[in-house]
């Protein structure tokens, strides 16, 4: 996973609330059985005129001049700014990759979805929660000021605004240390496979019928 | 000190390890299996020279890309194709359990997975699928997770997660004639919002979700994600454990007994403290119908398309605008004036035999209206399809000019064939009315089995109670 520490970029603001994962990834891109090439079709319904299906050339297609990352400077943003219950929906992890691949290393809003806010935390995509009223300032500085630079520090928990206001956020410290060195997940829990196996012995033994009766 | 919550006693049985922090490593019991959120984990397994923790907890099956309709020639669709053929070749290779297309088992993994007794009470349940949820209908806590989250509990499994808040919804009272648990799951994210449950895991309870069958509690848990919850569930009581009974993978004999003793502790105590606790009254809730494009744009089958005019949050009433410009709807439309082109009985929420037998009824002796296009009934599982042709309800179907298809996801999301064209407009089974969710640019409205089979032999919505006698 790529670490996450500082990162400072273009903001491209999503005025929305509950933007789903079906919005982020449309359906017929799960269909790939691959991590990547997803960040083409990001927001395809909404970044495209002509009705997207897997294997285009999207450097063919209409584009929808309204939609704010076909704008410039948003199409070179590096930061999605969004209204409440952003990636609210399927699980798909693709919406992740989607905005990952797209050049995303963070998206600020209100709140969001549960599951999509684990997946960005396991692919280096910070999800940076601020108040209502905050992300309203950043929406408004980012609109009157459309290439002006937005710092993020996940080291501080700090978001710098372009004119200068620094917003405080959290996040948890398990997360936080995970992302902040790019930690794989699986190799650090198997350092508690003891841990595991004890767990199961007692299963064993409690709820017998658990895991024997799991062949069918 | 109060007494524990149904979520506590089970989250409180899966602890493996827990930090100073709260993070906390959970033992995972079943892990389900689909093909589209699992490749990457599988391959990312296989680049770190991995294996499995525990195969036996797998259960695999395709589901979401698999044709409805000639399934003997196969998946036309190169790219689905690939995806479903990916699947088989890392399940099989592994050696864990799956059902192919060709196997009557197979259908939707949260139809197949309480119907085989892979799920079982108490147990924690994980799939790469938001609606994984559905299986906390037997008591058991299950939860939607992402692809990494897969490969971890293939790798590991467990899963490092921190005890979220508890919410008790409680429906108390008796429900009216003719409306069903969709109806009321409908309602209740109506009332708290898509994000209500954000941060939760809700118990429903009461006495209206007592009454409902398993099959019902299912349809409720299922569609807890689209109040925001990760989590679903309900207490066990008889009902689970005659449900459970006799399950292919459920344990027997003196196991059974001594699993059910245990099962029976899995409710919350009486005295047992929820974080928040949401209260309704059973004989309030009408069917619903949604009129937007967000699971909480519910309205009273009696009711109106509400006017963004009369909204005083000016960022709801945007979003209102939106969904009906989406929709192609105008404010104070009555709901028995929305017209479907197709309808959808199906999706792991509403396309068990309980869900086709409503639907059934409605149709029996009825034709199909003739502005829909197409009615189209896809049974949760090949199970639930037997069962349903031992009853005799496919001819039902296809007397009236339905369509009967094989088990799988079908138009829920439109990754197979069935989809909707742009601008058509669907009442549907399922669970997301999202925009382009059942093929881009199509308009979905959700309602029950009932509901849906009410709107496709009048040609718009309308109370199955008001239509004309067959
Ligand atoms: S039926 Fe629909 S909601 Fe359920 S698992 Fe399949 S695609 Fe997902």
């Amino acid at each position: 996973m790529q670490a996450f520490t500082v990162h400072k970029g273009i903001v491209a603001p999503l005025d929305r609330s509950n933007v789903d994962t079906d919005a982020i990834i449309p359906k017929q891109y799960l269909k790939s059985v691959k991590r990547t090439g997803f960040g083409p079709n990001a927001f395809d319904d909404w970044r495209y005129l002509d009705p997207g299906e897997p294997g285009m050339d999207s450097s063919q297609r209409r584009i929808n001049p309204d939609f704010v990352l076909n704008q410039a400077p948003f199409d070179q943003a590096s930061m999605l700014l969004a209204r409440k219950n952003f990636g609210c929906g399927s699980s798909r992890e693709h919406a992740v990759w989607a905005l990952t691949d797209f050049g995303f290393r963070a998206v600020i809003a209100p709140s969001f979805a549960d599951i999509f806010f684990s997946n960005s935390c396991k692919n280096g995509l910070l999800p940076v929660v601020l108040a209502e009223d905050e992300v309203q300032a950043l929406f408004e500085q980012v609109e009157a000021n459309p290439g002006a630079q937005v710092e993020v520090s996940l080291e501080e928990m700090t978001v710098a605004a372009p004119d200068g206001t620094v917003f405080r956020f959290t996040l948890d410290e398990d997360r936080r240390h995970r992302l902040l060195n790019g930690l794989d997940d699986i190799a650090l829990t198997l350092q508690y496979a003891d841990d595991i196996r004890a767990y199961e012995e007692r299963q064993r033994s409690e709820w017998p019928w658990m895991a024997e009766h799991s062949q069918g | 000190m109060a007494g524990k919550t149904l979520y506590d006693k089970l989250w409180e049985a899966h602890v493996v390890r827990e930090e100073p922090d709260g993070s906390t490593l959970l033992y995972i019991d079943r892990h389900l299996v689909h093909e589209v959120t699992s490749p990457q984990a599988f391959e990312g397994l296989r680049l770190a020279g991995r294996k499995p923790w525990r195969g036996d907890s797998v259960l695999a099956v395709p589901d979401h890309n698999v044709p409805t309709a000639d399934r003997d020639k196969g998946i036309a669709d190169p790219v689905s194709r690939t995806q479903v053929e990916t699947l088989e070749t890392n399940v099989t290779s592994l050696g864990l359990k799956f059902f192919p297309m060709a196997d009557v088992r197979q259908g939707i993994v949260h139809v197949i997975g309480p119907e085989q007794g892979a799920t079982l009470p108490g147990m924690t349940v994980v799939c790469g699928d938001s609606h994984t949820s559905t299986h906390g209908a037997l008591g058991a806590l299950a939860f939607g997770i992402g692809t990494s989250e897969v490969e971890h509990v293939l790798a590991t499994q467990c899963l490092w997660q921190k005890k979220t808040k508890a919410m008790q919804i409680r429906v108390e009272g008796e429900l009216r004639p003719g409306v069903t648990a969709k109806d009321v799951v409908l309602a209740i994210i109506g009332r708290i919002g898509t994000a209500g449950g954000t941060g939760y895991a809700i118990e429903f309870a009461g006495s209206a979700i007592q009454s409902l069958s398993l099959e019902g509690r299912m349809s409720i848990c299922n569609m807890s994600i689209e109040a925001g919850a990760r989590a679903g569930m309900v207490a066990v009581d008889e009902k689970t454990i005659e449900y459970v009974r006799g399950k292919p993978q459920a344990p027997s004999g003196e196991l059974f007994d001594k699993a059910a003793e245990y099962w029976r502790t899995l409710v919350s105590d009486p005295d047992a403290e929820f974080d928040a606790v949401v209260e309704m009254d059973a004989a309030e809730i009408a069917p619903q119908v949604s009129w937007g494009t967000s699971p909480e744009m519910v309205a009273p089958i009696d009711g109106r398309v509400p006017d963004p005019a009369a909204e005083s949050d000016p960022v709801r009433a945007e979003g209102m605008k939106r969904a009906l410009e989406y929709m192609d709807l105008q404010p104070n439309t009555p709901m028995t004036e929305i017209r479907p082109d197709k309808v959808f009985i199906g999706s792991c929420t509403n396309s068990r035999i309980e869900d086709l037998r409503a639907a059934a009824e409605v149709v029996k002796g009825r034709k199909k209206a003739d502005n829909i296009k197409l009615a189209l009934v896809v049974p949760g599982s090949g199970l639930v399809k037997q069962q349903a042709e031992q009853e005799g309800l496919d001819r039902i179907f296809l007397d009236a000019g339905f369509e009967w298809r094989e088990p799988g996801c079908s138009m829920c999301l439109a990754m197979n064939a069935d989809r909707l064209e742009p601008g058509e407009r669907c009442a549907s089974t399922s669970n997301r009315n999202f925009e382009g969710r059942q093929g881009q640019g199509g308009r979905t409205h959700l309602v029950s089995p009932a509901l849906a089979a009410a709107a496709a032999v009048a040609g718009h919505f309308v109370e199955p109670s008001a239509l004309k006698e067959a």
